[in-house]
């Protein structure tokens, strides 16, 4: 049986096209330092360090772990580093929790980063893959294509996805950390930006961000060495299926259903709608909210696009359910650590420490990423409760 | 902590060169065949699925992703990824079934270094801001090691040569081997030196190939009524980055984690070192407190055969396959990453 574990500090670095201010280690250890002094800890109190990322094509360094253990107080300590694509953050925090739920250790450190201003994101996600067809698409011509299926099939107002686009930057005016911060941001604004992929425009797409998010997870018994409350994690859960396969579910994948059915499983979630206070999912073209509320079963397959349109997920529009608060991915996407910022936002809701964006007593909140083809999963239940 | 059975371990050959076989065509026929070892039909017969491997061997981002094609992951399953040497995807799967999530799992590895200079790739490896521009590769940096290791008087270029010899000779019994044979010390040490101190033979080739393992709790293995090496004791630690601020001669972090892994608590009697460089096996023998009655690399070790990225995980499978054998009774597997030994995993194995 698994110990119990929970976040108890949570450190980010704001969120920017670029930090030219710090190396890929300042970037880091920016974030650590951060989630140690919330958790009132110094280095010698942690036992292993998590670190994940996505391509290491993104920076040019192989293996950063390796170059990364000096700045993050790892000599002599074991360090890891996971890389599961675009869910990597979620799946880092899981992998980094199971360090303490297996009762291995006793609290441990995890930091995701990406500096996408080194390189070229676009560019790394669209270089040819040996014997295999090349799409140079990118992530939001792979995606553009799901998308119009997803509409062909719910009827869903060709304006859902700007509906989602202004809600997440109203929601990233509450959150200085975010890199989008667009005060006048409106529909006509969204609609009016260049259509980058039918039917996603510019303003409906995630920005380019450098960036860094860490978390210190420490066993039950370590809590109360730490001053803030803890974000008790009630479940987590993976699920990988491939790219192609005949009969692929590509709007609604098998994989993200299963995945949230376990992790619901494991946190006693019957309704999703009513059962979390708040969720922090990955959204990182504004079609994708609608289409992950059906996915993750907070709403019927088909009238995702209803709950978002209702304003069901604002923060703004008083919504019962609402729907990254933190302004999300469509604000802040430093890839690599763009699934902890969901894991983490998530615990900073139940730790009541969201400041301007928190969800008035939020209680229990879901934190998701994926990555690939939409066919790795990661996701947590965090709760203000152990259970 | 629960113990832990190795109950399959599969590797293909190391070959210089796999032509135009792709990552799938690589890994399908090990996992294939590391199921089939454990009496398993398919990957929806284990709880947890993870791999290890570098994105730069094959030039293109999420290298990985194809690995999924290699599984038949549908339904989906539950599966992560390390970029890292597969025995750190063995060690993510421990946890899971250390916390009770899952009772058996399937790790492997898997490189293509053939597409590239990888002595040159994993010059990138290093600090982007102080010592990647200086372009130094891999095997230069271990001529450094294996200078400073000369220089110290403790270790000459004899032992260096014999480490070759032994490697070998140990490879004339191991099918996977690409470098094996009967050699003298004279006659190794009338080659000439390729990056001084080091010869080509002190170098590990660089080779094509994956590895795949089934682990599982105790009780299930006994329950499949397959014959099982057991997981005693594992560890692994990192040290400063930087080489200039190393003792390079040692290898503390192997220390640290033989001490946590339980190395010393009874005696040894064969051990599996990943040393792509002679003078390496020599450091980490030396940091494990080894003696020479303990038989070192019986496979020929990576000298014979590397593969980057499985390296790791093939040496915890050749202890686990002897100990299975009943040729061994209790072995230390090691496995490494990043220049000059900076990040090494220990792993003390047994018998069922």
């Amino acid at each position: 049986m698994a110990e119990l574990a929970a976040v108890v500090g949570i450190g980010q670095t704001k969120y920017q096209t670029k930090r030219i201010d710090v190396s890929i280690a300042g970037l880091v250890r920016e974030a650590a330092m951060n989630a140690l002094n919330d958790a009132g800890l110094v280095w010698d109190d942690i036992d292993a360090v998590i670190l994940g990322k996505a391509p290491d094509m993104f920076e040019g360094v192989v293996m950063p772990e390796l170059y990364l253990t000096d700045a993050l107080g790892c000599n002599g300590k074991p360090m890891i580093r996971v890389h599961t694509a675009g869910s990597v953050g979620g799946s880092t925090a899981i992998v980094a929790a199971s360090h303490v739920q297996s009762g291995v250790f006793k609290r441990v450190l995890t930091v995701t980063f990406e500096k996408q201003s080194e390189s070229n994101a676009m560019w790394a996600l669209s270089n040819p893959q040996p014997f295999s067809p090349h799409l140079n698409a990118g992530a939001g011509g792979y995606f553009a294509p799901i998308i119009r299926e997803y509409i062909r099939r719910s009827n869903a107002p060709s304006d859902a996805g700007i509906k989602v686009a202004v809600k997440d930057r109203l929601h990233a005016l509450k959150n200085p950390l975010a890199h989008l911060q667009l005060p006048d941001i409106s529909a006509e604004m969204v609609e009016a930006s260049p259509m980058l992929w039918d039917p996603l425009r510019f303003l409906e797409s995630c920005p380019s961000s450098d960036g860094a998010c860490a978390m210190v997870i420490a066993h039950e018994d370590l809590v109360d060495q730490s001053p803030g409350k803890p974000a008790w994690i009630q479940g987590a859960a993976m699920r990988s299926e491939p790219t192609m396969y005949a009969g692929r579910e590509q709007v609604s994948p098998h994989a993200g259903r299963d995945c949230a059915k376990d992790v619901y499983a494991q946190a006693d979630i019957t309704d999703p709608r009513k059962d979390f206070d708040c969720a922090e999912v990955y959204v990182p073209f504004s079609w994708y909210e609608p289409m992950w509320l059906e996915n993750l079963g907070f709403a019927e397959p088909g009238t995702g696009w209803e709950l978002t349109m209702s304003g069901a997920t604002s923060l703004d529009e008083g919504g019962d359910i609402p729907w990254n608060c933190s302004g999300g991915v469509l604000s802040s996407n430093a890839i690599g650590a763009s699934g902890m910022i969901r894991f983490a936002e998530a615990a900073r809701q139940v730790r009541g420490s969201a400041e301007d964006h928190q969800v008035e007593g939020a209680k229990k909140a879901l934190g998701h990423a994926y990555g690939g083809g939409a066919q790795f999963y990661a996701m947590w239940v965090v709760g203000a409760e152990k259970h | 902590m629960q113990d832990v059975a190795i109950v399959s371990f599969v590797q293909s050959d190391c070959v210089r060169y796999a032509g135009a076989q792709n990552e799938v065509e690589l890994i399908m026929p090990v996992v294939q065949a590391a199921l089939k070892e454990a009496g398993l039909s398919s990957v929806q017969d284990v709880d947890f699925t993870c791999s290890g491997s570098c994105d730069y061997q094959q030039g293109a981002a999420f290298a990985f992703v194809a690995g999924v094609d290699a599984l038949g992951a549908v339904p989906p399953i539950k599966e992560s990824h390390v970029e890292m040497d597969a025995a750190w995807a063995l060690y993510e799967s421990w946890l899971k079934i250390q916390m009770g999530q899952a009772e058996s799992a399937l790790i492997y590895g898997f490189g293509k270094s053939s597409p590239g200079e990888l002595s040159n790739v994993l010059s990138l490896q290093l600090d982007p801001y102080y010592l990647a521009p200086l372009g130094v590769d891999t095997i230069s940096l271990a001529a450094m090691q294996a200078r400073s290791l000369l220089e110290s008087g403790e270790v000459n270029e004899v032992d260096l040569a014999e480490v070759v010899v032994n490697s070998r000779a140990n490879a004339k019994n191991n099918p996977h081997a690409q470098l094996s044979g009967d050699f003298t010390v004279d006659q190794l040490l009338a080659e000439p030196e390729t990056v001084s101190p080091l010869r080509k033979h002190d170098c590990c080739p660089i080779s094509d190939g994956a590895a795949a393992m089934v682990i599982c709790t105790v009780e299930k293995a006994k329950a499949m009524g397959k014959p099982y090496a057991v997981i005693k004791g594992i560890d692994h630690r990192i040290e400063t980055h930087h080489v200039t601020l190393r003792d390079l001669c040692r290898s503390p972090s192997v220390e640290i984690a033989a001490e946590k892994a339980g190395v010393h608590d009874a005696p040894v009697d064969v051990a599996e070192i990943y040393a792509p460089f002679s003078h390496q096996e020599i450091i980490v023998k030396r940091a494990l407190g080894l003696d020479d009655s303990v038989a070192i690399n019986p496979s020929g070790g990576v000298l014979a055969g590397h593969l980057f990225m499985a390296s790791g995980l093939s040496r915890v499978g050749e202890v686990a396959k002897r100990i299975i054998a009943g040729e061994y009774k209790r072995g230390v597997a090691h496995a490494t990453s990043g220049p000059c030994l900076q990040q090494n995993m220990i792993l003390v194995l047994e018998g069922m």
